[in-house]
C-alpha cells in the first residue's frame, strides 16, 4: 500500500507541474497588460516595473525561474496589492473558502443522506413527491439566482423579525457562515439525495435484507446495518471530487454574499491581469484537488475493504 | 391421435415455412424506445426539448422581430402593459418659458408625458438655490422627498425638465430650498403629476405602427409595438432576444457536448483498443487534463483567447468547454472497450476474418452508443449551467449577443423592479436543465438495463 | 400491542420504525452539525465584525469599502479605496475642509510664488508614534516618489517642480529635486515653471509625508499591513484583515480638533457588489450606500432621504485620431457627433438618476475666474441634426474615397454600463447614420493595452479629476500627455495648453480653458457622454458626513454621531 501511495504522489507532482505549465502558456497568452493602469507612466517607470517582475525577462526564462520559484513554494508577488506575496494572499482566503466548502459538502452529505433515505422509505408517498420537487428545483435553478433570492429572504426576514437574526453578507462568525454554505451545498445536496434514494432503492429489492427480514431481525437494526450502511457506499465515492468542485466553485457564493474567499479573488484577479494571483491560485487549486482525489482515493480503500490498493 | 404418414417425413422446402416469430424482433434501439415510451416523466422532456428546439429554430420564423431593436419608447415594460399612447410634437429643447403667466408656485409648463415634464415655479422663501425631488410615493410627514434629480445654486433658474426614465402613471415632484451651503431649509412645495404615454409622429412612422402617409395626426391615440414577453433595459423584444438567447445558449449547452463526446469517444475507443504502452500514456494524458481546476480554467481560456470586436465569444466557450470536458468520455468509453475486447462475438468476428477498423465501427463503437447518449444528455445541462455561471461574473459572450445566462446576469440587477427581465431567462434555463436532466435518467433506463433503478 | 411485533413485519410498520430511527439519525446529525459550526468558527481568522453600523456607547461607526486597497503608500496609492483609507489617516501641507475649501494641514501656512513657494510648517502636527512631522519627511517623500526606481505612478503631479520630470525619466539623480528642508519646519519649493495652482497639487495624497527612517525599518513592506505604516492624520490602521475588514482608531497624536470626531471607525466589509450593500444597509449594519436605479424604487418606498453628488468623473466617447483610421477625419467624427444627443443615452438608456448629459469635458464642479466655469464659458450647445450628420459623413465618404464605409470598432470596458452604453450607440448609429459598429468588450487592462496600442477606432474612456482646477481636464488632450489615448495631435490645443498651464493670471487661463472646450467641440476630439453622480443614502444618526470630488470619494472625518438626530 505504502508503494502505492508513493506512486500515486509522484503521478501527483507531475501533474501539478502540467498545471503549472498550462497555467503559464495560458497566462502569457493572454493579451493585454497587467502594467498598465488608468494613469499613463514613462518608460523609465515602465521599465523599473517590469524588472521589479522579471518580465524583462525571454519567456523561456520566466518560465524557468517560475519552475524554480514553484519549487520552493514561492508564487510571487502579487502586481495588484503591491508589496503582498501570492502566499500570504493564499494563506489568508484559503481557509475561508475551505471552511465555507466544508460546511457545504457537510450540509450536503447530511443532507443527501438523510432525505435520499427519507424519499426511499416513503417512496411513491407525499415526502417523496415533495423532497424530490425540491431535488429537482435544486438541481436545474442557477446558484445565482438561489444565492441572490436567499440573499434578498435574509433582509426581509431580518425586517420583519426587527433585528439582525442572520447578517445578510460579510465573514466571521458562525451566523455568517450557514446560509451562504447551506446554498453552496445545495445543488451536491440535491445531487447526492437522487443518490442515495436509488441506491437505497436498489439496496431494499436486495437478497440479504429480504434474508434479513425473514431471519426477524429488528427493523430498525435492518434499516441502519443493512441498507443505510451499504446504500452510503456509492455516496462516499463522489464526496471526494464533491468537495473538490464545491471548494473551488464558491466563486458565486463568494462575490454575492461578499465573503473574502480565494473564488472571489481570482475573479478580481482575472479582471486585473495579476499574473502572479492567477498562477498561484491555480496551482495551488490544481494541488489541492489532486492530492484531495488521492487522500480519498487511499481512505475508500481503507473503508472497504473490496477495493484493493495497488 | 392420427398415425404419421410418408408426408410427415417429407422435407420442408427451404424458406417456404421459417420459424415463426410471435412478436416482431427489436433492434437494441427499437426495444430502447419502446422502454422510453413507457416512462411518463422522459417521454415529456422529450416533447420540452424538442419544443425548445423548435422554439430556437422555428420561434424567430414566427417571430420576426429584431432581438437587437431598441424601442426606447418601451423600456423594461412587463408583459402585458398598456400601449396606447398618443401622437404629440417632436421633443424641442425647453428653457422655461411657458404660456401660463397667471400662475405661481409649482406647476407644470405644459401637460406631462413621456416624453418631458417641465416644471416651474417661484422662488421659495428664504431660498438659496433649489433642488429638485421626484417621488412614487406621497412625501408623507417624514419629508421623504424620494430622489434627488438637479440642483439649483441661483435663483435664476426656476424652471426644470425632467426627462429620466417616465413612465405612464403618478409623479409627486418636490422643489425644496436651499442654503448659501447647498443644505436643504423648511420650505419645500410638492405636486402631484399624472404622466400619460406618447409618443412622436417620426417615431411611429419609423417603426411601422402607422403609415407614412396616414392621416393620424398630434393628439391622435395610437398602439405601440407588441412585446408579449415584455421588454429588457433598452426596450429590447425579450422573446425575440430569448429565441436568439437559446440559439448562443443551446448551441453551446449541446454543440460543447456533441464536439467533446464525439473526441472523447475516438480517444477513448484508440487509447482501448490499442492498449499498453500507448494506452497507459494516452489516458496519463486524460488525467492531467481532469486534474485542471475546471471553472479556473474556463475563466483563463476565455481572456486568453481574447474576443476581437464585435464576436460573440460564442466559438471560445465552445473550444474551452470541448478542451476541459472530454477526458470523462474517453475514460467511459475506454472502459467498455476495454470490456468488449475479450467478449465471444469480437473473437468470432476476427477468426471470420474481420480488420480492425471494421471491428471498431461495427461491433465497439455501436456498443458503447447507448452509454455515450446518456453521457451526453447529462453533459447538456452542465454546460448551458457553465455558460450561465460564466455569463453572471462577467465572463460569458459579449454584448450585444444574447445568451440565457448574460440575460439573467443583467435581469438580477432589476429583480425587485422589473422581475420579468430575471423571470424569464431564468425560467429557460431551469426547464431546459431539467428536461435534459430527466431525458438522461430515462434514457439510461432504457438503455441499459444493468444501470436501471428499481421504481 | 402483540407480544411478537417482529413477527409482523409489515410493510407499514417496517416504514415507522425505520423513519423513527431515521429522524433519531437527524437529530444526531444536527448535534453534530452545531458542535462542527461551532468548531469551524474558532479556527476561521474572521474579525468577527457583525456590530451595527452606528454604536453611540463606544462612538464607533461601520462602514464598507469598495475593494481592498492594494497597499496604503501615499506615493504610490492610485485607486480609489487607497485614497479614501488615506484621507483618514494621513494629512499633507493642505486639505479641505467640511465644505470644500482649502485649508492648512501639516502646513500652517504658505506662500506661492511665480519661481516658487514656500510652506512653513506647524509645530504640533506629530506621527502617530509621537515624533514631530518635518520638512525632512515631505522632503524624502516627494524625492521617493519621483525616483524611477519607486514606480510612482503618480508621479507626473510632481513635475511642477524642478528636475521632477527629469529625475523621473532617469536623466538625474534624485537629489537635484527642487525642494528642500530650509529647518524643520520650512519647506522651500523651486518650481520648473510657473504654476499658480500649486497649493491645490499639494493637498493630493502623492505629495503626503513620508518619514524616512520608518520608511528604511520596514524593508519595503512600507504600506503593505497596518503595522507597516506611520500615520499622522485623525485616524491610525490599528487592524486589517485584508480583503475583509479593517479597523481605523481615532489618532491620540493628531493634532487638529476640528476632525476626527469618532473614536473608532470598523471597515467591515470590502465588497464592490451594490446588492450586498444595500442589503447590509437595510440591516442596520454600515452606515451609508450608494443606490443604482433598480433600487430607488424600494428606496423612496422605505421612505429614504435619499442625497446626490455628483463625483465629477466624465465619460466620454474617445476617437483615435491616429492616422489611417477613419475617425482621423474630421467630417467623420463631426456626422458621429452630430447624430447623437447624450441626453437620450443618459435618460433612456442609462437611467441614473444622478447621471448627468455632459455637454463637454469640464464637469459641472469645476471653478472659473469668480464662480463656476460652464456659467462663465458656456459649453456649446448641441442638437441632433440628421441631416447635417449626413452631410459630413457623405464629405467624409468622398475625401476617404471610400463607397462603404467599413465597420467600425467601439472598444468597451466590461462594466455593466458601459456595455449599455456600447449596446446603445451600436444600434443608434446603425440606425441613424447606417454605419456598422462592431463592440470590443474587454476587461479592464486589456481594454488598457489596447487604447495605449490605439487598436480602437472609438472607446468609451472617462477622466476623473486629480485636483481642483481646471487643468487636470484641460491638459488632456495635449499631444505630449500620455493620457491622450486617442493621440489628438493639434499645435493649436498644445498652444492653449501652456498658456493655461503657466500663465499666472487667472482670466487668461480661464480663457484658454474656454477656447480648449469650444475646440473640443469644434473639432469633435470627443464627444462628452455624461458626467457621473451617485444616488446614496446615509443613517439618519450620522452627521457631517461627506462625498468629494477631489480627494476620498467618501469622507467620514467630520462625521459624528447624533442619536436624536432622526
Amino acid at each position: 500500500m505504502w508503494l502505492y501511495i508513493l506512486k500515486r504522489l509522484v503521478q501527483g507532482v507531475i501533474t501539478v507541474w502540467f498545471i503549472a505549465t498550462a497555467t503559464f502558456f495560458a497566462m502569457h497568452n493572454v493579451p493585454g497588460d497587467p502594467l498598465l493602469n488608468d494613469r499613463a507612466v514613462t518608460e523609465s517607470i515602465r521599465a523599473n516595473l517590469e524588472a521589479k517582475y522579471g518580465l524583462d525577462q525571454p519567456l523561456a526564462r520566466q518560465y524557468l525561474i517560475y519552475l524554480g520559484n514553484l519549487a520552493r513554494g514561492d508564487f510571487g508577488i502579487s502586481f495588484t496589492q503591491e508589496n503582498r506575496e501570492v502566499n500570504d494572499i493564499i494563506r489568508h482566503h484559503f481557509p475561508v473558502s475551505a471552511i465555507l466548502g466544508v460546511l457545504a459538502v457537510v450540509f450536503a452529505a447530511v443532507g443527501g443522506v438523510l432525505w435520499g433515505a427519507l424519499t426511499s422509505l416513503y417512496r411513491n408517498r407525499l415526502p417523496d413527491y415533495v423532497i424530490m420537487f425540491l431535488v429537482i428545483l435544486g438541481i436545474s435553478v442557477p446558484s445565482f439566482v438561489i444565492a441572490a433570492l436567499s440573499q434578498l429572504a435574509l433582509v426581509n426576514l431580518n425586517s420583519l423579525v426587527g433585528h439582525t437574526v442572520l447578517p445578510v453578507a460579510g465573514w466571521g462568525t458562525l451566523s455568517h457562515m450557514l446560509v451562504p454554505a447551506l446554498v453552496l451545498g445545495l445543488g451536491t445536496m440535491a445531487y447526492l439525495t437522487r443518490l442515495m434514494r436509488s441506491s437505497m432503492l436498489e439496496v431494499i429489492g436486495s437478497d440479504y435484507v429480504r434474508t434479513a427480514k425473514a431471519k426477524g431481525l429488528p427493523a430498525t437494526r435492518i434499516f441502519a446495518r443493512h441498507q443505510l450502511r451499504n446504500a452510503i457506499l456509492p455516496v462516499i465515492t463522489v464526496l471526494g471530487p464533491a468537495i473538490a468542485a464545491i471548494t473551488t466553485g464558491g466563486f458565486v457564493v463568494e462575490l454575492v454574499f461578499a465573503i473574502p474567499g480565494l473564488g472571489r479573488f481570482f475573479v478580481e484577479a482575472v479582471q486585473q491581469l495579476d499574473y502572479t494571483v492567477i498562477m498561484g491560485t491555480t496551482v495551488f487549486y490544481g494541488a489541492f484537488l489532486v492530492f484531495m482525489v488521492i487522500v480519498v482515493d487511499v481512505l475508500y480503500g481503507i473503508v472497504d475493504p473490496r477495493v484493493r490498493l495497488e | 391421435m392420427a398415425e404419421p404418414d410418408v408426408a410427415d417425413f417429407t422435407p420442408l422446402t427451404a424458406g417456404a415455412e421459417k420459424q415463426e416469430l410471435s412478436r416482431p424482433s427489436l433492434s437494441y434501439w427499437q426495444d430502447a424506445w419502446i422502454r422510453l415510451k413507457a416512462n411518463r416523466r422522459a417521454l415529456t422532456s422529450l416533447y420540452i426539448v424538442i419544443a425548445l428546439l423548435l422554439f430556437t429554430v422555428l420561434g424567430p420564423w414566427l417571430w420576426q422581430v429584431d432581438p437587437g431593436l431598441q424601442d426606447l419608447d418601451q423600456i423594461s415594460q412587463p408583459p402585458g402593459t398598456d400601449r396606447r399612447a398618443v401622437i404629440v410634437e417632436d421633443y424641442q429643447p425647453w428653457y422655461g418659458e411657458s404660456g401660463l403667466t397667471d400662475v405661481n408656485g409649482l406647476h407644470l409648463a405644459r401637460p406631462a408625458t413621456t416624453q418631458a415634464v417641465r416644471l416651474k415655479w417661484d422662488v421659495l422663501p428664504g431660498a438659496s438655490g433649489h433642488r429638485v425631488y421626484r417621488n412614487l410615493f406621497p412625501i408623507g410627514p417624514e419629508l421623504a422627498f424620494g430622489v434627488p434629480l438637479a440642483e439649483i445654486y441661483d435663483n435664476d433658474t426656476l424652471y426644470f425638465e425632467d426627462r429620466l426614465d417616465l413612465r405612464p402613471g403618478i409623479y409627486y415632484y418636490s422643489v425644496v430650498a436651499l442654503d448659501p451651503d447647498g443644505q436643504i431649509i423648511d420650505s419645500f412645495e410638492t405636486i402631484e403629476v399624472q404622466v400619460q404615454r406618447v409618443t412622436t409622429r417620426e417615431e411611429a412612422v419609423q417603426r411601422g405602427l402607422i403609415a407614412s402617409d396616414s392621416e393620424l395626426g398630434i393628439g391622435d391615440r395610437i398602439l405601440l409595438d407588441l412585446h408579449p414577453l415584455g421588454t429588457d433595459y433598452l426596450g429590447r423584444d425579450m422573446l425575440a432576444r430569448l429565441m436568439a438567447g437559446a440559439r448562443v445558449s443551446l448551441f453551446i449547452g449541446i454543440g460543447a457536448p456533441l464536439l467533446f463526446v464525439l473526441f472523447g469517444m475516438a480517444y477513448g475507443s484508440m487509447a482501448g483498443f490499442l492498449g499498453g504502452r500507448v494506452d497507459s500514456a494516452m489516458m496519463r494524458f486524460a488525467d492531467f487534463v481532469v486534474a485542471l481546476p475546471f471553472l479556473l480554467f474556463m475563466i483563463l481560456f476565455k481572456i486568453a483567447f481574447g474576443i476581437g470586436p464585435g464576436e460573440s465569444g460564442v466559438f471560445p466557450m465552445l473550444v474551452a468547454l470541448v478542451l476541459l470536458m472530454w477526458p470523462a468520455t474517453a475514460r467511459l468509453v475506454r472502459g467498455q472497450i476495454l470490456q468488449f475486447r475479450e467478449q465471444g462475438y469480437i473473437a468470432a468476428s476476427r477468426l471470420l476474418g474481420a480488420r480492425t477498423v471494421y471491428l471498431v465501427l461495427r461491433h465497439m463503437i455501436p456498443n458503447t452508443l447507448g452509454v455515450v447518449l446518456v453521457t451526453l444528455t447529462f453533459a447538456i445541462p452542465s454546460a448551458i449551467f457553465t455558460e450561465a455561471f460564466l455569463s453572471f461574473i462577467g465572463m460569458g459572450v459579449a454584448p450585444p449577443t444574447p445568451s440565457w445566462g448574460s440575460m439573467s446576469n443583467e435581469g438580477i440587477k432589476t429583480m425587485l423592479t422589473h422581475p420579468h427581465e430575471l423571470v424569464f431567462p431564468a425560467l429557460f434555463i431551469s426547464v431546459t436543465v431539467l428536461a435534459f436532466n430527466l431525458l438522461g435518467d430515462g434514457l439510461r433506463d432504457a438503455l441499459d438495463a444493468r444501470m436501471r433503478n428499481q421504481e | 400491542m402483540t407480544g411478537k411485533p417482529e413477527i409482523q413485519l409489515t410493510e407499514q410498520n417496517f416504514t415507522r420504525r425505520a423513519g423513527r430511527q431515521l429522524a433519531l439519525y437527524a437529530v444526531y446529525s444536527l448535534l453534530a452539525l452545531i458542535v462542527l459550526v461551532y468548531l469551524l468558527s474558532l479556527v476561521s481568522g474572521g474579525s468577527g465584525l457583525s456590530g451595527s453600523a452606528i454604536d453611540a456607547d463606544s462612538n464607533t461607526i461601520t462602514i464598507s469599502l469598495r475593494e481592498e486597497p492594494p497597499q496604503l503608500d501615499s506615493g504610490r496609492a492610485t485607486d480609489a479605496a487607497s485614497f479614501v483609507v488615506i484621507a483618514h489617516t494621513m494629512e499633507g501641507l493642505l486639505g479641505y475642509d467640511d465644505n470644500s475649501q482649502l485649508v492648512p494641514g501639516v502646513a500652517e501656512r504658505w506662500e506661492i510664488r511665480e519661481d516658487g513657494a514656500t510652506f512653513w510648517l506647524r509645530d504640533n502636527a506629530r506621527w502617530s508614534d509621537g515624533k514631530p512631522v518635518t520638512a525632512h519627511d515631505f522632503v524624502f517623500s516627494w524625492q521617493r516618489v519621483v525616483n524611477p526606481a519607486t514606480g510612482s505612478e503618480y508621479s507626473f503631479i510632481l513635475y511642477s517642480i524642478r528636475n521632477a520630470e527629469a529625475i523621473n525619466n532617469g536623466e538625474l539623480p534624485v537629489s537635484y529635486l527642487g525642494v528642500r528642508a530650509v529647518d524643520d519646519y520650512t519647506l522651500e519649493v523651486e518650481f520648473e515653471r510657473p504654476t499658480p495652482y500649486f497649493e491645490k497639487l499639494a493637498a493630493f495624497s502623492t505629495y503626503y509625508p513620508l518619514r524616512e527612517d520608518f520608511f528604511n525599518s520596514t524593508n519595503g513592506r512600507y504600506g503593505a499591513d497596518a503595522d507597516m505604516l506611520l500615520y499622522n492624520g485623525p485616524y491610525v490602521v490599528s487592524e486589517w484583515v485584508h480583503n475583509a475588514s479593517m479597523r481605523w482608531e481615532k489618532n491620540p497624536f493628531y493634532w487638529n480638533d476640528k476632525k476626527g470626531f469618532l473614536d473608532a471607525i470598523n471597515v467591515g466589509y470590502i465588497t464592490q457588489d451594490v446588492n450586498a450593500k444595500l442589503n447590509l444597509f437595510k440591516d442596520g449594519q454600515i452606515v451609508d450606500t450608494h443606490l443604482v436605479a433598480p433600487m430607488l424604487p424600494s428606496a423612496m418606498e422605505q421612505r429614504w432621504h435619499i442625497q446626490l453628488f455628483m463625483e465629477g468623473t466624465v465619460f466620454f466617447l474617445e476617437f483615435n485620431h491616429r492616422d489611417g483610421r477613419l475617425t482621423d477625419n474630421h467630417h467623420f467624427r463631426k456626422a458621429l457627433q452630430l447624430a447623437q444627443d447624450p441626453a437620450e443615452l443618459v435618460y433612456k438608456a442609462l437611467k441614473e438618476a444622478s447621471y448627468l448629459p455632459a455637454p463637454s469635458l469640464f464637469p459641472e464642479f469645476i471653478q472659473g475666474v469668480n464662480g463656476p466655469f460652464r456659467k462663465e464659458y458656456p459649453p456649446p450647445e448641441h442638437r441632433l441634426n440628421l441631416a447635417e450628420a449626413r452631410r459630413h459623413l457623405e464629405l467624409a465618404r468622398q475625401e476617404l474615397g471610400l463607397d462603404e464605409f467599413p465597420p467600425l470598432v467601439l472598444l468597451s470596458g466590461d462594466t455593466p454600463v458601459a456595455m449599455v452604453a456600447a449596446e446603445y450607440y451600436q444600434a443608434l448609429y446603425k440606425k441613424n447614420l447606417g454605419l456598422d459598429i462592431l463592440i470590443d468588450a474587454q476587461i479592464f487592462k486589456q481594454r488598457l493595452a489596447k487604447m495605449t496600442s490605439g487598436d480602437f477606432d472609438i472607446v468609451l474612456a472617462g477622466w476623473g479629476p486629480d485636483y481642483d482646477d481646471a487643468l487636470t481636464f484641460g491638459d488632456l488632450f495635449a499631444s505630449w500627455n500620455l493620457n491622450n489615448r486617442g493621440r489628438y495631435n493639434n499645435p493649436r490645443m498644445d498652444e492653449l495648453v501652456r498658456i493655461a498651464q503657466s500663465s499666472l493670471d487667472p482670466k487668461t487661463r480661464m480663457d484658454a480653458f474656454g477656447e480648449i472646450q469650444q475646440l473640443i467641440y469644434d473639432d469633435a476630439v470627443i464627444i462628452p457622454m455624461y458626467e457621473r453622480g451617485w444616488s446614496y443614502v446615509v443613517d439618519p444618526r450620522l452627521k457631517g458626513f461627506k462625498r468629494r470630488s477631489i480627494g476620498p470619494e467618501v469622507d467620514y472625518n467630520y462625521a459624528y454621531i447624533d442619536v436624536d438626530g432622526e
